[in-house]
């Protein structure tokens, strides 16, 4: 966890997911797949031995026809700041081998593929079920390794993998600004692949500091919310839904507590 | 005229029976090594784990034999810290008991990483924050004082000790064994803690997360103090098996007595403790993340509140009362009882704490994760334990483990 030079200007990428938007198509799970060289396997009946760099939920509002609901929720790796904000995500402190670190220009938990041995203590450090294990070693049918793409590393058995929101973009973006003299890149020059494969434009990912960006603004809706906020990860993956249900569904809450009166209380905690 | 192998003035089996036993025991540790290598060749594949379950069966029984290995530190602390002399009536059997246990964790911590040659990052690459890696630093360490500690004993053997060299080797170690003893009894108490580190500091896992004292978490204390209230229990249980089975006394009445006295001193304020810790945890910690106490002990095939009744009652207070009252200790049945049940409660507390953390739900459209070991994981789960039977029997044969057994059993 290196701290950041002082001269850097720091970003705090992120995203934001509308769930009212999102239809379940699973594109940016099959773009991810594809951008990643995410493996898989014949048989993925077994979802939790399956690696995917983005899952989405289905939850629904638990009550019977005709008013039953649905709701999706893709969720990638949340990039957690970690308590007070200063980069000790839940699994970046664990790692005992400094395997994945939080980068501080950028605000992205990276995981590096060759210094992990596999011990799997960031994935029981995750409430977000976000890390995977390769459990086997990849395989790719014969004419698919000519599809691979040549900027993200093909990982090996016995590893731990997980979303990184594009980092090899962000390097590629950063390059092509530098060569064209520019210091600081547009919303457009970074962008992940799930957020660009979305048909519905349900995912906008940016610079969550950057008021010029639509993720400054829209992950301060007042319909905006985290998973699982009050263990105090603070994700920089947000959600936006304007059902009650949903927002409830996305944290744990004791008899008698609604999402409203948490947030008011962790906002004045918070202030105080 | 040669020397014989076996120490002078005891009584052992015969040769051919010896050799049955260690062939029966063999078998059992011949299947635990092909698992193991089936695991190295193949993979993690060959497990139960999956993405849910990152830690299982082989954490738990790490988590098991450290603690309950925390015979040899704490015996060795009683021993040549303190200065209790009847303890050195056992404290050869608890260095055994303890290498074993600490090799077999070592083993299994080979076994559980998905790179094993990659297994020395963790020290070339440490991460400072990491409770792991505290825990890699320190029990490779222990693990070289306890071998420091065993040679002396292997030095013993009457075929060895007729080489000067060894003779004074072992002499001159055994001088400077209360060094080794501290060092030991220091880095255990790092080791025993950071393993209840690894769990307490997880603040995304709510049933887990303890809050503590500077950087560290309760579970800390609570693991080290623990380790080394049921380590002398499991210590004194194996003593008593083995006497059962070669029908002898090995060691003094007296040493039981001190040892479970000191034992249930220590699991009684270990269990108040623990008690005020989980009432915090019920009250406080779990509630400020959106938990109710049920939460975690409902909705599932497995984890009832009975785990915890189990846990603190039944294998924690009961133990503990038996132990510190005479009549308790004095009664050899009662004596074994208690220390049954604080080895299983210590199983158990180690079982909650690495599996249920894993079972438990955290989002609300979450189920809980059930998870089935494959007979992989079983047979090298069972290894360790083969290969403890192995080694014991053969320090018991050859080896001078307890000082008293002639004076003991002197028709024999």
């Amino acid at each position: 966890m290196t701290q950041q030079p002082q001269h850097t200007k720091t970003k705090r990428y992120g995203m934001v997911i509308d769930l009212d938007k999102c239809t379940g198509c699973g594109a940016c799970m099959v773009a991810c797949y594809a951008e990643n060289n995410v493996p898989f396997k014949q048989d993925e009946t077994d979802k939790l031995l399956s690696l995917n760099w983005l899952r989405v939920m289905k939850i629904d509002n638990g009550k019977q026809f005709p008013e039953t609901e649905i709701c999706y929720i893709p969720m990638p790796c949340m990039q957690c700041d970690g308590e007070h904000m200063q980069g000790h995500s839940p699994c970046v402190s664990v790692c005992p081998a400094v395997a994945t670190d939080y980068d501080y220009p950028t605000g992205i938990v990276s995981q590096i593929y060759t210094r992990c041995f596999g011990c799997r203590y960031c994935m029981a450090a995750c409430p977000y079920h976000a890390r995977k294990f390769n459990w086997w070693d990849p395989k790719w049918p014969a004419d698919m390794k000519n599809y691979l793409n040549p900027d993200v590393s093909a990982r090996m058995r016995g590893v731990v993998e997980k979303c990184s929101f594009c980092f090899h973009r962000y390097q590629k973006a950063r390059d092509k600004a530098y060569v064209e003299g520019r210091k600081e890149l547009g919303e457009q020059d970074y962008q992940t692949a799930c957020a660009q494969a979305c048909p519905a434009g349900a995912i906008t990912f940016g610079d969550l500091k950057n008021p010029d960006h639509q993720v400054y603004r829209l992950s301060r809706d007042k319909n905006a919310f985290r998973l699982l906020e009050r263990l105090n990860t603070n994700p920089k993956v947000y959600y936006t839904s304007t059902k009650d249900w949903v927002h409830r569904s996305a944290d744990n809450y004791l008899e008698g507590e609604s999402p409203e009166q948490v947030r008011k209380a962790r906002k004045a905690a918070a202030t105080h | 005229m040669t020397t014989p192998a076996i120490p002078e003035g005891v009584e052992r089996c015969p040769t051919r029976q010896f050799a049955v036993w260690l062939a029966v025991v063999g078998v059992v540790l011949l299947w635990g090594v092909y698992a193991m290598f089936l695991i190295w060749y193949k993979g993690l594949n060959q497990t139960g784990m999956n993405d849910a379950y990152g830690f299982a069966l082989w954490i738990w029984a790490d988590l098991a034999v450290i603690a309950l290995g925390g015979g040899a530190f704490f015996s060795g602390f009683l021993a040549y810290i303190i200065g209790k002399k009847e303890l050195k009536s056992i404290i050869n059997y608890a260095v055994i008991i303890g290498f074993i246990c600490y090799s077999s964790a070592l083993l299994i911590l080979a076994l559980d990483i998905g790179q094993p040659l990659r297994g020395w990052f963790i020290f070339w690459h440490a991460n400072v924050h990491s409770m792991l890696t505290e825990v890699a630093f320190c029990l490779s360490c222990y693990f070289a004082v306890l071998t420091i500690e065993f040679i002396p004993l292997v030095l013993e053997n009457p075929k060895l000790n007729r080489i000067p060299f060894l003779h004074h080797l072992s002499h001159n170690l055994h001088e400077v064994m209360a060094v080794f003893a501290a060092t030991g009894v220091f880095l255990s108490f790092f080791h025993q803690g950071s393993l209840g580190g690894v769990a307490g500091v997880l603040y995304g896992r709510p049933f887990a997360y303890r809050e503590g004292l500077l950087i560290w978490p309760w579970t800390f204390f609570l693991f080290t103090w623990s380790a080394a209230a049921v380590g002398p229990c499991f210590t004194m249980l194996v003593t008593w098996i083995t006497e059962k089975v070669t029908k002898k006394k090995l060691v003094r009445p007296e040493t039981y007595q001190l040892l479970a006295k000191i034992s249930g001193w220590m699991l009684l304020t270990y269990i108040i403790a623990k008690i005020a810790d989980t009432w915090y945890w019920a009250a406080v910690t779990a509630p400020s993340k959106g938990f109710a106490l049920m939460d975690f002990y409902s909705n599932n095939p497995i984890y009832g509140i009975w785990i915890l009744i189990a846990e603190l009652v039944i294998c924690g207070v009961v133990p503990a009362l038996i132990l510190v009252s005479q009549k308790g200790r004095q009664n050899k049945n009662l004596l074994v009882t208690a220390a049954v049940l604080a080895v299983l409660g210590i199983c158990i507390n180690r079982w909650v704490m690495v599996l249920q953390v894993m079972a438990a739900p955290l989002l609300p459209f979450q189920d809980w994760y059930m998870y089935m070991p494959t007979w992989q994981e079983v047979a090298t789960t069972i290894l360790p334990v083969a290969y403890g039977l192995i080694l014991i029997s053969l320090a018991y044969r050859y080896l001078p483990v307890f000082p008293h057994e002639k004076e003991l059993n002197p028709g024999r």
